[in-house]
């Protein structure tokens, strides 16, 4: 049967187009069943929320404290860089009117607009970063913290602009030569990658609490789960009156600020 | 148009770049022709799976423990010796065994021109003692 | 082989035009390695201003892409004979204009050489995921279009029937990548500058505007370089769209100033105010912006008043306006006015490097390069045939 070369190389090309096709197909659905339920470290049988409460006044009883920054920066290998504009934070304190500017005007910028507010990943409910990475590199884990994995990301950068606090940094360059002193009992990031807050999901693994929490001194950071009537945090929340940063946009954080 | 010289040059060129692996080795003083002497583990003598299969598959093996460690939570590994170890390049690889890299793994690496497996841009690859973060 | 003898016989010019444009290319790429090696360090982006000239320019060349549909509806559903020898022409401008914007994807990556974990573990909740099916999937459409459409002509044949449903899809297809390009930015909560429902038309009118007016000034090329006219009245009445288009989208920025102004909710008002103001002693944009509002007026003007819009020299002048205006707001203010001030209201300077404009500007000469041979293979087919 003779067949020309167009009609050869056209159904060479549909047949490359089907067999293709077909792979995807099965890959996805192998993907689909392959994602098992994600378990979690801990052994209760009700689910663990973890959140955080920051008491902010006990916060700025020690002038110009950074001891839960140094903690967690030091511990998670956090790179140090001069240059403001390739900064990478975990935690970090910023000037009340710039945390919650819609909460403080003319009046009260002189009392309370300068005051520190210790800032951090706030591991929402409904994460907007999540919702838009394309790859699944950042997730929201069962226990409640929003993680990254390294290994994954391609570094677009579109969970940072997701973020609507400002709570994720990139690496826009190597970030070992700025890391002083290396905890070899954490591993580095690489250079094009996200970091942010993690919760200190490896010590909560070993039932110790956050760096930051651990370390400071007049514990004004409460750390605990959120599910549990019970818990320090929980306690304090229904004592003391607390808010989130920028609550209206529906993301549900999990940390609260003991004003 | 005559298409002699034009095809002419392009097989030629496709001939030599096909060929670059025969001639570029051939040249290449430096290539080793001899197997790579990998220095062994002294303390252990069993690896988390049968040799053979770690000869084929480690990298498989890795990205599993990868992918289950970090995305499922799943930290422990049960070997097909009923051992139990943790899913950790630094910890269970290094530590255990493994204790330099350049004795065992750029090795074969190199010899087979295998690109540096980049977990070390992020994971230390010196013995660590008390258990963490992998 | 009839393509190679296509692009590579020509004049003088031609060549010193290609060369021109692989040594551009060249220097891009090698600015591309010196970000591979040391990273985005080496480009003016910042943990605040975390997306800049890169995404700028995708989302730009999204909408040059999308325009095609202005010369593909009249003509295929609407029978306006006229545009029949743009819209191939039409149809390999949106192939190019793909083409660039995934290398600013690309080039944009931290990691690219992971770029295919966006296939191997596919988000449907990520707007990405969208974007990527329908760009891939418009270039695809367009390419197959362009291709059978020439192939028919340079063999004397009439179009196979079954491109024909082809070319419908890729109408609403046209809008469809566009609209979830702005998707891309309307959806997130903390970025009030992008949080408008009106960005998606916004987009739409501002591509119908730029698109149409670069395909003007490649026609009026081509007739000076080459003797193929597009036509009088086609040239025409792709002014008379840009004109509309203009005139919809200068509407649309004047209704989103509307409601921040009026509004006066600090988190709209204060992005424009960056961009056209100045915030924070920062004003470096303040000048680019209002020329981007001048040109856009100066360009509406003579697209609107018949006698200018009919003379060619003013028609050329008034398509370069709207293309520079769009590319200063959608290319460069879009982008940096949605992240400044960044949540915590710091004004944070962006201004690309040389390595960064380097690579932006390879990525320029590929496209440029890409849209010479695809426009000289269809004249040759043209003339031949």
């Amino acid at each position: 049967m003779k067949i020309t070369r167009k009609d050869f190389l056209r159904l060479s090309g549909l047949g490359l187009l089907a067999v293709a096709g077909g792979k995807a197909v099965r890959a996805v659905a192998e993907r689909k069943s392959e994602q098992t339920p994600e378990q979690t470290s801990t052994t209760s049988a009700k689910a663990v929320r973890w959140g955080m409460a920051i008491d902010l006044e006990k916060c700025r009883r020690k002038d110009g404290c950074g001891r839960c920054i140094k903690a967690c920066h030091s511990t998670h290998n956090v790179p140090q860089f001069a240059d403001r504009a390739h900064e990478v934070k975990w935690i970090w304190k910023e000037p009340f009117k710039n945390v919650f500017p819609a909460s403080q005007s003319d009046y009260t910028r002189d009392f309370f607009g300068d005051l520190p507010v210790l800032l951090a990943c706030n591991h929402c409910d409904d994460p907007p970063c999540v919702g838009v990475c394309p790859v699944d590199a950042t997730w929201k884990r069962a226990n409640g913290v929003v993680t990254i994995d390294f290994h994954r990301c391609i570094g677009c950068r579109y969970c940072m602009a997701a973020c609507p606090y400002g709570a994720r940094s990139f690496n826009w360059q190597d970030p070992r030569p700025a890391i002083a002193n290396v905890n070899p009992d954490f591993p580095t990031r690489t250079m094009g990658v996200v970091e942010k807050c993690n919760f200190c999901e490896e010590r909560l693994a070993k039932g110790l609490g956050p760096a930051c929490a651990e370390s400071c001194e007049e514990k004004a950071i409460v750390f605990g789960d959120l599910e549990r009537p019970d818990s320090e945090v929980r306690k304090l929340l229904h004592s003391r009156f607390a808010v989130q940063r920028k609550p209206e946009l529906g993301t549900g954080p999990a940390v609260y600020y003991i004003v | 148009m005559n298409d002699r010289p034009l095809i002419l040059a392009g097989l030629t060129l496709f001939v030599g770049l096909v060929t670059t692996p025969i001639w570029h080795g051939a040249l290449d003083r430096n290539a080793a022709l001899a197997a790579p002497q990998i220095q062994l583990p002294t303390q252990e003598k069993q690896c988390v799976a049968p040799a053979s299969y770690m000869r084929t598959s480690h990298m498989q093996l890795l990205e599993h423990w990868r992918d289950e460690a970090v995305r499922d939570g799943q930290r422990q590994f049960i070997a097909f010796n009923g051992k139990s170890y943790e899913k950790s390049p630094t910890r269970t690889c290094v530590t255990e065994c493994h204790t330099d890299r350049k004795e065992f793994c750029e090795r074969c690496h190199d010899y087979a021109a295998v690109s540096d497996s980049d977990c070390w841009h992020c994971h230390n690859d010196s013995p660590r003692a008390s258990r963490g973060m992998p | 082989m009839v393509i190679l003898v296509n692009t590579s016989t020509g004049k003088r010019k031609y060549w010193l035009w290609i060369t021109s444009l692989l040594c551009a290319m060249l220097a891009g790429s090698l600015c591309y390695v010196l970000q591979l090696m040391h990273g985005l360090a080496v480009t003016g982006l910042s943990r605040d201003v975390s997306w800049g000239l890169y995404i700028a320019q995708f989302t730009f060349f999204v909408g040059v892409a999308a325009s095609a549909v202005m010369v593909v509806l009249p003509y295929y559903l609407h029978d306006y004979g006229q545009f029949g020898r743009i819209t191939v022409l039409g149809e390999l401008l949106a192939v190019t204009a793909v083409t660039m914007c995934i290398l600013f994807i690309f080039v944009d990556l931290g990691q690219p050489a992971r770029v295919f974990n966006i296939v191997l573990h596919p988000q449907p909740r990520s707007v990405v995921f969208w974007d990527m099916i329908a760009l891939s999937g418009y270039l695809l459409m367009n390419a197959v279009i362009a291709g059978v459409t020439l192939t028919a002509r340079r063999e004397q044949v009439p179009v196979p029937g079954w491109i024909k449903p082809v070319i419908l899809l890729s109408i609403p297809w046209a809008i469809s990548i566009h609209t979830v390009t702005a998707f891309l930015y309307s959806g997130l909560a903390g970025r009030s500058y992008w949080l408008t429902a009106i960005l998606a038309p916004r987009f739409l009118a501002s591509a119908f505007a730029s698109g149409p007016a670069l395909l003007i000034l490649l026609c009026l090329l081509l007739r000076k370089l080459t003797g193929f006219d597009a036509g009088r009245d086609a040239i025409q009445k792709l002014a008379v769209i840009v004109a509309y288009a203009l005139a919809i989208n200068i509407f649309l920025i004047l209704a989103e100033v509307f409601t921040a102004f009026y509004s006066e909710i600090p988190a709209h008002e204060e992005h424009f105010k960056y961009l056209f103001l100045g915030l924070n002693g920062d004003h470096h944009l303040v000048p680019w912006m209002w020329l981007s509002v001048l040109l856009s007026w100066v360009a509406l003007a003579l697209l609107l008043v018949p006698t200018w819009r009919h003379n060619v020299r003013l028609l050329t002048v008034a398509c370069v306006c709207v293309f520079v205006s769009i590319w200063l707001d959608k290319g460069l203010g879009l982008i940096v006015g949605g992240l400044v001030p960044s949540p915590l209201g710091a004004v944070t300077r962006y201004a690309p490097t040389l390595p960064e404009s380097t690579i932006v500007l390879g990525v320029w000469a590929s496209g440029a390069l890409m849209i010479t041979v695809l426009y000289k293979i269809t004249l040759s087919v043209w003339k031949d045939n």
